[in-house]
């Protein structure tokens, strides 16, 4: 079988797997049901494509639409600071990062099996399906009573809690603070190390300082 | 839609991620997949936030874990700069100057 018809195959599979997906959600839940199933087919299609692709680029434009699934996984769960964050350091930053790796490696379009990719799948996900199944059905021993809903107690979005959270003395200002200078640390460092000339790098240079 | 449609869409994403670090010969193939498991561990984290009756602990862990996630990008980035200019590969199993 050909490369383009393999490609044709695998994304009407994909397609119509979402399609499936959104219908189903459509069906069980309504409304909300629909938005599930649109972002969580979002999320894990993204990825699926992000596995399948050949080429490092189009993986990368493919975790895009998994990083958006999950922001729209915290809109649905009230988290919309955490949504925004998500889109801005995700979709803008990291994503960006990932994109100069790629431009600065060559290209290596023969490293793709699809043997490989076809036995990881089944050694991992035979397994972990049994699993996530089981813990997916158990989860709701956690839920007490009503769940938390900022719209009831008339607080819109989770913004301006989140803020004080950060600030407040007695909650995560430490942490907040900690974060800040690990930020710091960690991209002086990438900055640094980004920088070092080829000669640096040798495995014998640092022998003759030493 | 409940708790555990959430936790099993986070399940399938970790494992998606799992996969990608298993069966691509690539360190940029590598760092998606690293960033996939963060995402489906933030999943998690929001979703019991939303569903137990919690402060909103879960969400500020997961604020912690996009922080923690960037500075990693940019850390990983560096080294995968170094890797490429030392071994002239992006192959990990190409990165064995310990091995001798």
């Amino acid at each position: 079988m050909n490369e383009g018809a393999l490609q044709r195959i695998f994304y009407a599979a994909l397609g119509l797997l979402a399609l499936l997906a959104c219908g189903a959600g459509l069906a069980a839940a309504g409304g909300s049901g629909l938005a599930f199933a649109l972002f969580a087919a979002m999320t894990l299609g993204g990825s699926v494509m992000c596995i399948w692709e050949r080429s490092v680029v189009r993986s990368a434009f493919a975790l895009m639409a998994t990083f958006t699934g999950v922001a729209g996984l915290f809109l649905l769960l009230e988290a919309d600071f955490l949504a925004m964050a998500q889109i801005l350091i995700y979709v803008g930053g990291i994503l960006a990062l990932l994109l100069f790796a790629v431009m600065l490696t060559p290209p290596d379009l023969g490293e793709r099996k699809l043997t490989r990719i076809l036995a990881g799948t089944l050694l991992v996900g035979g397994p972990a399906l049994v699993l996530g199944v089981q813990v997916a059905r158990t989860a709701n021993w956690f839920v007490r009573g009503a769940p938390l809903d900022g719209r009831a107690q008339g607080e819109f979005g989770s913004a301006e809690r989140i803020g004080v959270g950060f600030l407040a003395a007695d909650q995560y200002v430490v942490a907040f603070e900690l974060a800040a200078v690990v930020l710091t640390v960690a991209l002086v460092a990438a900055v640094y190390i980004a920088r070092r000339k080829k000669a640096d790098l040798e495995p014998d240079a640092g022998r003759e300082g030493n | 839609m409940g708790l555990g449609a959430y936790v099993a869409v986070s399940a399938a994403l970790f494992v998606l991620g799992l996969i990608a670090i298993l069966v691509r010969r690539n360190v940029i193939y590598i760092l998606m997949g690293i960033e996939m498991i963060l995402n489906a561990a933030n999943i998690n984290f929001v979703a019991f936030n939303r569903f137990g009756s919690m402060k909103l602990d879960g969400q500020m862990f997961a604020v912690f874990v996009i922080i923690l996630a960037a500075a990693e990008a940019a850390v990983a980035l560096a080294i995968v700069l170094n890797v490429f200019n030392l071994f002239d590969s992006v192959k990990p199993s190409e990165a064995d100057l310990l091995r001798e």
